[in-house]
């Protein structure tokens, strides 16, 4: 029971992460139908300029953490948000109006590109950084075993919650979130009524990209080890937990990451952690055969 | 405006022309809608009626010709050069389809915002103050929700503003696709086909909602219609096109009584292939 509880800790801190990747997959999905396989990587370069940012607080003198950290968040938030606009701007819109399949594979190029970019900016090797949120609640103390959730883990949960919570106000209330759901609808219509389409999915990216950067942030400071490949393997979970909520469904993203953590959470824990991202991919398997539009995903029913 | 003083060119359409492949599709069309005044677009399926409204509001790029809008305040937009959605917020110039186009999975409220995109916008400092829930897009929210009340009440949808778009009966969202155009502010109003699919009941309702708004608003309306109790009890000017080109244009009186209009929709005495539909409109109208 006590382990039970350690591990839906530490898979809700993994599927919160996972979660604001997969808002960024289903958010474009959503308004041009496209799976924006590059969106990894700009998780990825959100880790590396939060690594960048900590290191350049660092030389600073910038001591106190919580400040520090604040810092970082908007920084990683406004350059990375600047990758997503610009891989939107380059490689997408040009394209707009092509068949589908054209910016799927432009999609992929700029994934191959910007891995190799900054593998060759940054160095290939595994970049580490010194622990600097430290300490923990112990929850639960039985015997030998102790349930601890670390105010690290608190951090990634909470900023996740008031994130998502904000997002889905933007999304429900805003003029903003009306004008993206109307393009997401029709977008010759939403035109047609004064809706700046090119516009609104230049803000669809640029949202998206810095959700990532904070996930890319959290990554750096939760595992303390980032190289230029981790956005494909995280990307791909991210993705996976967007279809099994429902690949266009903004609630079922964040569903879907939850879930995906705690089904890697718990396979680690009670089955074998090297074969983790074999049950994960089972389940986008499984969900693709029995209920390919996802748990809160709406059917395409075609009226004649 | 004075009634006594003409009313005043609002649309000017000059030399039009479109061609897609081998087919012309508008062959040098020239017509003026004015303020205040319905404009029906009449003609056999495959004239050019709605490709001509597609080259208003900026879908299509004409090959040659001029479309020039004027604001009541003198300020004059050529259309052909501007992007759709300038059209529609600096142009003001809204339509509507054939085939209902609504934001269906949005509510019916939702759809009459969209339309407000604007103008909201602007309040929102790009949705800043939105999300912070400041004062003044608060009342720019309230402002937009009172225009939005307004015309649900004026096509009796008020009691559905909660529901979503598409779960509204045919004659409702025909309606509801006015009411979302007529939130947008129109100069100038494109209806393709409002009647379409509609009972006769819910026409005649129609032509009272049009007239409303002729009359409130004094927005220049534009319509294509196949429905000829509406065409000629509502329009006060008539243009009549045939494979892409203008054949007549004037009162409704006028126009169906000539000759060339007639020879359109009838065909030559042996003509074999009728089109019935349109023969009993016209014969009625006629009566």
């Amino acid at each position: 029971m006590d382990y039970f509880l350690q591990q839906l800790i530490n898979g809700a801190t993994l599927g919160a992460i996972y979660g604001l990747i997969a808002l960024g997959y289903t958010m474009v999905y959503g308004i041009i139908g496209m799976i924006n396989f590059a969106h990894g990587d700009i998780y990825m370069v959100g880790a590396f300029i939060s690594l960048i940012g900590l290191m350049v607080m660092g030389a600073l003198g910038l001591t106190f953490i919580p400040l520090a950290l604040f810092l970082v968040v908007l920084l990683a938030m406004i350059f990375t948000a600047l990758y997503g606009w610009t891989v939107e701007r380059i490689a997408y819109r040009p394209l707009r109006g092509s068949s589908r399949l054209a910016p799927l594979i432009s999609a992929i190029g700029t994934s191959i590109f910007l891995q190799n970019y900054v593998q060759i900016a940054q160095g290939a090797r595994a970049k580490p950084l010194p622990p600097m949120v430290r300490g923990s609640v112990d929850l639960i103390h039985t015997g030998n075993f102790q349930v601890t959730i670390s105010y690290l883990q608190i951090m990634i949960i909470a900023l996740t919650v008031v994130l998502m919570a904000g997002f889905t106000f933007m999304i429900r209330k805003t003029s903003l979130g009306r004008a993206q759901r109307a393009t997401e609808q029709d977008m010759t219509m939403a035109s047609l009524l004064g809706i700046n389409v090119d516009r609104t999915i230049s803000i669809t990216f640029i949202i998206g990209a810095s959700l990532a950067a904070v996930a890319g942030l959290m990554v750096t400071l939760y595992y303390g080890v980032i190289d230029f490949y981790i956005g494909f393997i995280a990307g791909i979970k991210a993705f996976t937990a967007a279809v099994l909520g429902g690949i266009g469904s903004l609630p079922g993203a964040m569903l879907g990451g939850f879930l995906i953590g705690l089904i890697e959470a718990f396979w680690s824990g009670y089955f074998s952690v090297a074969y983790k991202d074999v049950g994960v991919f089972a389940i986008l398997v499984l969900v693709l055969i029995f209920r390919p539009t996802g748990l809160l995903g709406k059917p395409e029913i075609e009226k004649v | 405006m004075n009634k006594d003083t003409l009313p005043q060119r609002i649309l000017e359409v000059e030399r039009l022309s479109i061609r897609f492949g081998g087919l012309l599709a508008v062959n040098d069309l020239s017509f003026a809608a004015h303020d205040r005044e319905i404009t029906a677009i009449i003609g056999p399926n495959g004239a050019g009626k709605t490709t001509v409204f597609n080259c208003l509001t900026g879908f299509y790029k004409p090959g040659v010709g001029r479309i020039r809008l004027t604001h009541a305040d003198g300020r004059d937009y050529l259309l052909e050069r501007m992007d759709d959605f300038r059209i529609a917020r600096e142009a003001r110039v809204v339509r509507t389809f054939q085939n209902i186009r609504l934001f269906a999975g949005m509510s019916v409220l939702e759809n009459l915002l969209v339309a407000q995109h604007a103008a909201l916008m602007r309040a929102s400092l790009f949705s800043v103050a939105g999300m912070l829930g400041l004062p003044s897009y608060r009342k720019a929210e309230k402002i937009a929700i009172e225009r939005a009340r307004h015309w649900l009440e004026k096509t009796e949808l008020i009691a559905a503003a909660d529901e979503a778009a598409g779960s509204l009966p045919y004659g409702a969202q025909r309606r509801l696709e006015i009411a979302r155009a007529m939130c947008a502010e129109p100069v100038l109003l494109c209806l393709d086909e409002p009647a379409a699919g509609l009972n006769p009941h819910e026409s005649l309702e129609l032509n009272e909602l049009l007239l409303a708004i002729r009359a409130e608003t004094g927005t220049a309306i534009l319509l294509i219609e196949h429905d000829m109790s509406v065409v000629m009890q509502i329009s006060d000017h008539v243009i009549v096109l045939d494979h892409g080109a203008k054949i007549a244009d004037g009162s409704p009186q006028a126009v169906r009584a000539d000759e060339a209009v007639i020879h359109a929709y009838l065909g030559t005495p042996d003509s074999e292939d009728l089109p019935p539909d349109l023969a009993i409109g016209i014969a009625k109208a006629g009566r």
